[in-house]
């Protein structure tokens, strides 16, 4: 960490090699105590700052870095959960996930589930923060409101929705039978169930990712605005041409966090699922990747084959999150072009 | 970030659990133990669905000072297994008795190191032969305390049959369920004079009380798997070919739409161990006309019955040993049928007044007593039940379901089941 850090706030300061003090700050009263102060108070301003930020790094080298590697070890070796480390497999758990044929009919459950939530929960969150970017009476209500479904336990969550989306007794259904339309297979038609697992997962999360954007948009100098009403430019002109080039690195960061989030989904289509097994459906119409790391770790009770699956996903997420940041690049500088022409 | 515990997150925590405890277990150095100053200790009981041992614990609590019982319960099984696995191989934070469901035990018995060997002659005789031996490993050591059995008779409504224009007094309709091939015919009459119900509750419930009654379902005796045996593929002929005929409900057992259809007339009969009966009559406030008939089609079956264990890993194995044997004794047993209905696995406690006399009102009083005695002792086979003997079930009942909610054919379903059991290594 000491090595050749870049330079911090346009200061020409490097971290290493320390340099000595310049002319400067040469002592004045002849004693030697003000150059000991003097180095002291160099230290200080070299080194405090990675002093302060150095619990995280810490704390994350021990929660977050050794469980990560920790799973890598155990996944190459045969590993169960009650007898402990066996030996040493190689690739063989890894192979064996991706001959699985669940592991990839799960991967396209999960990629599914996150584009029918993830997609519409950004737009919409993007859309209800510019309508409460607005002059409202009683704004501070209206805006900590959006958020109150994300206080709500996923349990209690899963439970109502579970019920919304009953097959046989379920209140979707009564619904869509008074408007004449034939009743759902909500926990078998694979189609439907991703649909009714997205609706969960977005009205839990778009409030939150509402107020992220709002933040943003707080942000957004309000000369702009006016400039762009004088030139003549409409509401949705100002938002595309305006709020939404602006708030690009909140994006970003939304888009990046929903990706992790969404790839991750477990709680939901787990408690959504009405069979003894609870792997996602009889015939794993919604089951997803997490779900399968904890039928391989605690139905089967092979650790090894589950620290595989769970690596495979990271690299998932990993190339979602890459693919997702450049998508998001292009668009923006997109935007910013069009705002301009 | 959408769900909220991401896994790293959870391994996160559970490293610094461990550290924690680690910790903790170094400083108490061997010594540790939390009795609270006067003197008493406190025993976690474990249990799940309802074991009727509220009253018990409150007598217990009033008459011992020095050993206090407190239940942690849990609504299934399956939340209960995971957490049992969970912690066994965390090596810590389980209750000091843990309850173990019956088909579970095979498999719990493997790990046998992981549990206090509960070996007492005293108790000698207390329980039914195969029920000691269920919880006996093979090395000779009682694992577990035996607690109820499930007898297996045939619930169902009255007042549906009355509308079929079945018969509906509990010893006629007892007498027309001889072979499955009758109950199946007589589910051929009730649904086409009740277009809208079904005959039974669910494929998946229907299809493990016939695996009761089959020697060999999943296992051969020496615990090597042969799921592709006749008795077993003969099981899923039948309960897949219902399907078509319209007798089942077609809904997951134990799921939101399960629970719902007690409420709408939506079957008529249900394969109905003891300990159902309360389950039944918990799901349907409201509705009049259950009954229990003496009879089970095919012979009699056991399903389900639990037992208590004291894991290894607790810190008051003599005292939770005495608590498991109290509330396993005959006379607690009487009680707890009283109160749920689970049928005792103890001798004396089925021969009591209290079990042998007992009726129940939304049963249409129904001697409950005398019908579970004769059921249990119309018990003939005790299928074997390996290791790996509730991973298949489970399997085999989502086998079940799929041809039910109609995403695979029962050809296809199969031989996901085989790709199935295959995996579990």
């Amino acid at each position: 960490m000491s090595t050749s850090l870049p330079t911090r706030g346009g200061d020409t300061e490097t971290v290493s090699p320390p340099r000595p003090p310049g002319p400067k700050g040469q002592p004045t009263g002849g004693s030697g105590r003000p150059q000991w102060r003097q180095r002291l108070s160099r230290l200080d301003h070299t080194l405090a700052p990675y002093l302060y930020i150095s619990p995280f790094f810490l704390l994350f080298l021990v929660i977050g870095m050794f469980p990560l590697l920790y799973t890598a070890w155990v996944s190459v070796h045969d590993w169960s959960l009650l007898g402990g480390k066996g030996e040493f497999v190689g690739l063989d758990n890894y192979r064996e996930v991706l001959q699985n044929p669940y592991f990839t009919k799960q991967l396209v459950n999960t990629i599914s589930i996150f584009a029918i939530s993830s997609v519409p929960q950004i737009l919409i969150a993007l859309v209800l923060a510019a309508l409460l970017d607005n002059q409202l009476r009683a704004r501070t209500a209206w805006r900590m409101s959006i958020l109150l479904p994300f206080v709500v336990s996923p349990v209690a969550v899963a439970i109502i929705f579970g019920s919304l989306y009953g097959d046989r007794y379920g209140l979707a259904n009564e619904i869509l039978g008074v408007v004449g339309i034939d009743p759902v297979s909500w926990h078998t038609n694979r189609l439907a169930s991703h649909v009714a697992i997205a609706t969960m997962v977005n009205w839990r999360w778009t409030g939150y990712n509402a107020l992220i954007f709002l933040a943003a948009m707080q942000a957004v100098p309000r000369e702009l605005y006016e400039s762009a009403a004088i030139d003549g430019a409409g509401r949705l002109r100002q938002f595309l041409s305006i709020t939404v080039p602006m708030i690009r690195p909140t994006m970003i960061f939304v888009i990046i966090t929903s990706t992790i989030g969404g790839l991750q989904v477990f709680a939901e289509p787990r408690l959504f699922d009405q069979t003894t097994a609870r792997n996602g459906g009889s015939d794993r119409q919604f089951g997803t990747i997490t779900m399968l790391i904890y039928d391989f770790g605690w139905q089967l009770r092979d650790l090894g084959r589950a620290s595989a699956t769970a690596w495979l996903l990271f690299l998932v997420i990993c190339a979602f999150a890459v693919v997702n940041f450049l998508l998001i690049r292009r668009l923006g500088r997109l935007g910013t072009i069009g705002g301009r022409g | 970030m959408q769900t909220p515990k991401s896994r790293r997150v959870r391994l996160a925590t559970s490293a610094l659990v461990a550290l924690t405890l680690a910790t903790t277990a170094a400083a108490c150095g061997g010594g540790g133990d939390d009795a609270s100053a006067d003197g008493t200790t406190t025993i976690t009981v474990a249990t799940f669905n309802e074991f009727g041992y509220e009253g018990l614990i409150d007598e217990w609590n009033a008459a011992n000072d020095d050993i206090k019982i407190k239940q942690v319960k849990v609504g299934t099984w399956d939340d209960a297994k995971a957490n049992l696995y969970t912690k066994l191989a965390a090596g810590s934070g389980l209750s000091d008795i843990e309850a173990i469901e019956g088909d579970a035990m095979p498999a719990i018995m493997a790990e046998s190191d992981a549990f206090v060997d509960l070996t007492d002659p005293e108790l000698d005789g207390r329980w039914l032969d195969w029920k000691a031996a269920a919880g006996t490993n093979s090395e000779g050591q009682m694992i577990g305390y035996g607690t109820d059995v499930g007898p297996e008779g045939i619930c169902y409504r009255a007042d549906l049959f009355k509308k079929a224009g079945l018969p509906t007094d509990r010893d006629e309709v007892a007498k027309m369920m001889g072979t499955w091939d009758d109950y199946f015919a007589l589910g051929d009459e009730f649904v086409e004079a009740m277009p809208g119900a079904a005959w039974y509750d669910s494929s998946g419930g229907l299809a493990q009380a016939m695996l009761n009654q089959v020697a060999n379902p999943f296992e051969t005796d020496d615990g090597t798997v042969d799921v592709e045996n006749p008795e077993l593929e003969a099981v899923y002929t039948a309960v897949t070919d219902n399907v078509d005929r319209g007798l089942s409900t077609r809904v997951a057992q134990w799921g939101d739409d399960w629970n719902a259809q007690f409420q709408e007339d939506a079957f008529a009969t249900m394969a109905c161990p003891g300990w159902m009966m309360g389950i039944i009559e918990g799901n349907s406030e409201g509705v009049d006309g259950w009954d229990i008939a003496n009879a089970f089609p095919g012979g009699g079956g056991n399903w389900g019955g639990s037992f208590l264990t004291v894991p290894a890993q607790g810190e008051h194995q003599e005292e939770a040993k005495k608590v498991a044997a109290w509330l396993t004794a005959p006379e607690q047993q009487a009680k707890a049928f009283e109160a749920v209905g689970a049928f005792p696995s103890q001798v004396e406690a089925q021969d009591s007044p209290e079990v042998n006399e007992a009726t129940n009102a939304f049963f249409n009083d129904a001697p409950i007593g005398e019908i579970t005695a004769d059921r249990a002792a119309a018990i003939t086979v005790q299928p074997f039940k390996g290791p790996k003997y509730s991973d298949i079930l489970t399997a085999f009942q989502a086998a079940v379901l799929r041809v039910d909610d109609g995403s695979k054919d029962p050809d296809a379903s199969w031989d996901q089941f085989l790709a199935d059991v295959e995996a579990l290594g």
